[in-house]
């Protein structure tokens, strides 16, 4: 029996619930001391001087360097290029240099014997700015009167996509429906901070780094190339991480600064940051206004879109370069039929953090635009918000849908589903829980009640490949060693139970190791909603190519014809006759150097690395649906029900999907009603505690139903799987604005999200009077 | 000069004795000097709750205590949950209802968890309102929560059975 598709425990559970994680401040070393960042309190202005006198006279001071005592010409390069687009002008250096761009910018940093002295050193750094004015709108940072924060402007790209002729569509159109929508800025935060630990090993020259997740084979390139010694001298090491959602991991200045001075100093450095430096030095994301719009025939089929957006970048390009903008207009035609589609994305610098991704990036923002415009279509055409869905989503037939569009340098191919079944199969689960009852039900007075509906289309699995490595040891015990990193998304028991199915043995006897670059050289790591599909599976075909050897071993052992054996709890035996049978470990031992069964020529031991090469990405889809009550006076929005249909093609753990989509539906709740990244007119961030910047708690957010569906197998993948991770934030921002939208009866968008109590209280007067409150 | 403090404390049973400087917060004081890693820091405000700690049995931000604050008292950490090899009824629930991914918060919402409920009478229900209003003390940022909730809600009725009609 397979245990792919269980709801087996998960095997991080034990050790993470005895407080055993071994998380990035968990780790330390002999001799360590400790790194402080200093920061700009400016949002724009050039260096006059950065003093480091009076901190390297400080109690336990080891070193303080500013950009001058750096190598010079130092940027951190980007990950993800597309389109050619060259961006080498706005690249974040890895300590400022002549000008600061935004507050929280790395300065200086401070190196003494312990945290706390670090911290006072820090305290004791002068730095002397002359403050220019800063950039902090979009729209006016791309204007020409603005300030310029770069010699070339503060456009970093400016691009369109397309395909078809949208202008003759618009022109015939029989209706030409238009919306604006603002995405606030918010992004992932993860609980746990993030830590580096570097430490120079003295016999080779090299590094161990600890803290580096997501993409450690990349880092640790990267750092080698910026260190100018060879990778193989760098070794990240594989630990816990309090989790990911597309921030934690990528290449920031921290990751350059921490083990150069490990390097410089001779000696063990480690950095922990604390919660105000997160929120202010981590990327940021989201930060997008749309101008859309739709032309449909008189039967309320739409003929073409269009979607104009600026996106705010913040105050360099990091290492996602321009792909955020680029998969929002790449991914905006969503799951409909859309036979003209034209996309452009100005991507603005501004004077406040950096962005990069935040799970689902892209989706979340374009969703959102779009779904509010299908929202105010379905009014103006006077068709039912479902039915119009309906009309336009492609149907089954028309699927594999090539549009003529690229993403992240692939074709964009939606593969396979049944996007109006799902549709369907979401109503009738939400008449079945009673969300349309309890939306048109009575609440407190002068409350008002709405339901709102969005589709999503994700995207997962983006290659080129991953690599993993199956071995069994002489004990029978199998070891996974992945190119995935394991963020909390569950990966070590997701690849366990595709080893183990692909081998005949217990999952509990399957070790899997994350992200170490020494036994995984050729990892390509965990984002993009890609583990499960390329990680697994390449671990699914290390597997299988295990278990082949391991019947052609036993045959030989058995002296039996392979075709008579079979496989089960890692004993392979002769069909019919159980007591001729050998243990995997046997084999292992049997094909030792110089064990018996090993012909001349053939590799030692039962261990295969095999790569999974993937062209082109697959794409789940679902449905999200809200119940959500407002409080016109007050303008607070509670969130009474929400549902998450998801087609995922095959759950290898439907418990864990199941935690991934109500996760993620969680955090898409916060970014839609509480979560954001405000500025004053100087440029100076308001939220940097959890004060400010408010994440959602058990108060906010509802028991959330989900609607599991695993009818449309991935077809470009053995497993058949599509990624789970972002599909239960992807709908999230769209489906909270649809259902506030339709309490307040609004006939335009909601404008902007986060759906603040001011902004609600702003809506509410403007709906005033269009649906009656409920008694 | 440091403001040395010499203090004794028990950590989930056992005696220790140490010097500490009168700023370090428990919490850098438990991971850092003695070794009890299962307490994390999400925040160091007070607000997320992952460095929850039980302090005489009530619980503490241990990022908002001083560890001399803790001098002479009976301290428990995550570490002192389990009974050897055996999870505590609490832990168990919490990986039974998928109520943790990157374990970052949990021990923070154990600690909590733990100290509500051997306060309460078991005898007496413990509503679904109730254990969401708990749960709203410190966040995570992976479940969404209700698996948490569940959680905690399965401990109560089990101990509820367990204490008899």
């Amino acid at each position: 029996m397979t245990v792919i598709g269980t709801r087996m425990p998960r095997k991080e559970d034990p050790r993470l619930l005895r407080g055993r994680g071994r998380f990035g401040d968990d780790f330390s070393a002999a001799g360590q001391v400790w790194a402080r960042v200093v920061r700009s309190p400016i949002a724009h202005g050039r260096i006059r001087r950065v003093d480091l006198t009076q901190a390297r006279r400080a109690d336990g001071v080891i070193a303080a360097v500013a950009a001058g005592g750096v190598p010079a010409g130092l940027a951190i390069p980007v990950r993800l290029a597309v389109r050619d687009i060259d961006l080498s002008g706005y690249l974040q250096p890895v300590l400022a240099t002549g000008v600061v761009r935004y507050v929280g910018e790395p300065v200086a940093v401070v190196v003494a014997g312990d945290p706390y002295a670090a911290e006072d050193a820090a305290e004791l750094v002068e730095i002397d700015i002359d403050e220019e004015p800063a950039v902090l709108d979009a729209a006016a940072g791309a204007g020409p009167g603005s300030p310029r924060l770069f010699p070339a402007g503060n456009v970093a790209a400016d691009f369109t996509l397309g395909y078809g002729d949208t202008e003759t569509a618009f022109r015939q159109a029989a209706h030409v429906v238009e919306a604006e929508v603002e995405i606030g800025r918010h992004t992932g935060v993860p609980l746990e901070p993030r830590v580096l630990l570097a430490e120079p090993d003295p016999r080779t020259g090299g590094l161990s780094i600890f803290g580096m997740t997501k993409v450690p084979v990349f880092n640790r390139d990267l750092l080698a190339a910026m260190l100018g010694m060879d990778q193989a001298l760098i070794h990240v090491h594989a630990i816990d991480a309090g989790g990911g959602f597309g921030v934690r991991g990528e290449f920031y200045p921290e990751d350059f600064l921490v083990p150069w001075l490990a390097r410089t100093l001779g000696r063990p450095v480690k950095w922990a940051e604390d919660r105000a430096e997160h929120l202010v030095a981590a990327n940021h994301s989201r930060q997008q206004s749309h101008r859309v719009a739709a032309a449909f025939d008189s039967h309320g089929r739409i003929t073409a879109l269009t979607d104009d957006v600026l996106h705010d970048n913040g105050a360099y390009c990091r290492t996602h370069g321009v792909a955020v903008p680029e998969l929002t207009v790449a991914m905006l035609p969503g799951p409909y039929r859309v036979p003209a589609y034209r996309g452009r994305v100005r991507v603005v610098l501004t004077s406040k953090t950096p962005c990069g991704t935040y799970r689902a990036p892209g989706r979340y923002e374009g969703t959102t635009a779009r779904e509010q415009l299908l929202d105010v279509a379905a009014g103006r055409l006077g068709i039912d918000r479902i039915e119009l869905r309906r009309r336009n989503l492609l149907g089954p037939g028309e699927l594999p849908h090539r549009r003529s569009i690229t993403t992240l340098g692939t074709d964009v191919v939606l593969d396979a589903g049944d996007y109006p079944a799902l549709l369907q199969a979401a109503g009738a689960e939400m008449t079945r829980l009673g969300y349309h009852a309890q939306a048109s039900g009575g609440g407190a007075a002068g409350r008002r009640r709405g339901l709102g509906v969005a589709v999503y289309l994700e995207k997962s699995g983006l290659g080129p490949h991953e690599t993993a490595d199956v071995t069994v040891s002489e004990t029978g015990a199998v070891r996974v060693l992945s190119g995935g990193t394991s963020l909390g998304q569950g990966i070590e028991t997701v690849l366990a139970q595709i080893a183990a199915d692909a081998l005949g043995v217990d999952p509990q006897a399957v070790d899997v190791v994350n992200g170490d670059t020494d036994l995984q050289p050729c990892g390509t790591g965990s984002w993009a909603s890609r583990s499960t599909v390329v990680a697994g599976n390449a671990v699914h075909g290390a597997a299988s190519a295990v278990r082949a050897r391991a019947l052609q071993l036993a045959a030989r052992m058995l002296e039996a014809a392979e075709d008579d054996l079979v496989i089960a709890d890692g004993t392979i035996s002769v069909r019919g006759d159980p007591a001729v049978s050998v243990g995997l470990g046997e084999i292992a031992k049997a094909a030792a150097p110089g064990g018996p069964h090993l012909r001349p020529g053939e590799p030692a031991g039962l261990a295969v690395r095999r790569r999974f090469d993937v062209a082109h990405m697959t794409y789940p889809y679902g449905v999200h649906a809200a119940v959500v009550e407002v409080d016109p006076g007050t303008g607070r929005v509670r969130v009474l029900r929400y549902l998450v249909a998801s087609e995922v093609g095959r759950a290898i753990n439907p418990a864990l999907v199941e935690g991934q989509l109500r996760g993620g539906a969680a955090q898409g709740i916060g970014g839609a009603l509480l979560e954001e990244f405000s500025y004053d007119e100087a440029g100076q961030p308001q939220a940097i505690t959890f004060m400010e910047y408010q994440l959602p708690t058990a108060a906010e957010i509802p028991p959330i139903d989900v609607l599991l569906a695993q009818a449309a197998p991935a077809p470009g993948n053995p497993l058949g799987v599509m990624g789970a991770g972002e599909g239960g934030i992807s709908g999230a921002g769209a489906a909270v604005a649809s259902a506030v939208r339709d309490a307040l009866g609004l006939a335009g968008t909601v404008a902007r999200l986060p759906l603040t109590p001011p902004r609600v209280r702003r809506l509410a007067e403007a709906g005033a009077g269009r649906k009656p409150g409920l008694p | 000069m440091k403001d040395m403090h010499q203090i004794r404390l028990r950590v989930n049973g056992r005696e220790h004795e140490l010097t500490v400087e009168a700023r370090r917060t428990l919490a850098d004081m438990l991971r850092h000097d003695l070794g009890y890693t299962g307490t994390h820091l999400g925040c160091e405000h007070g607000i997320c709750g992952a460095c929850t700690v039980l302090v005489d049995g009530s619980p503490v931000r241990s990022c908002l205590l001083f560890g001399v604050q803790a001098d002479g008292t009976e301290v428990s950490t995550v570490e002192g949950l389990a009974a050897g090899d055996e999870l505590s009824d609490l832990q168990q629930a919490f990986s039974d209802h998928h109520a943790l991914q990157c374990g970052f918060c949990t021990p923070g919402f154990l600690m909590l968890a733990e100290a509500y409920l051997a306060e309460r009478d078991s005898a007496d229900g413990l509503t679904e309102a109730e254990a969401r209003e708990l749960v709203a003390s410190n966040l995570c940022r992976c479940t969404g929560y209700q698996g948490i909730v569940e959680a905690v809600l399965a401990t109560a009725g089990s101990r509820r059975r367990a204490a008899g009609p």
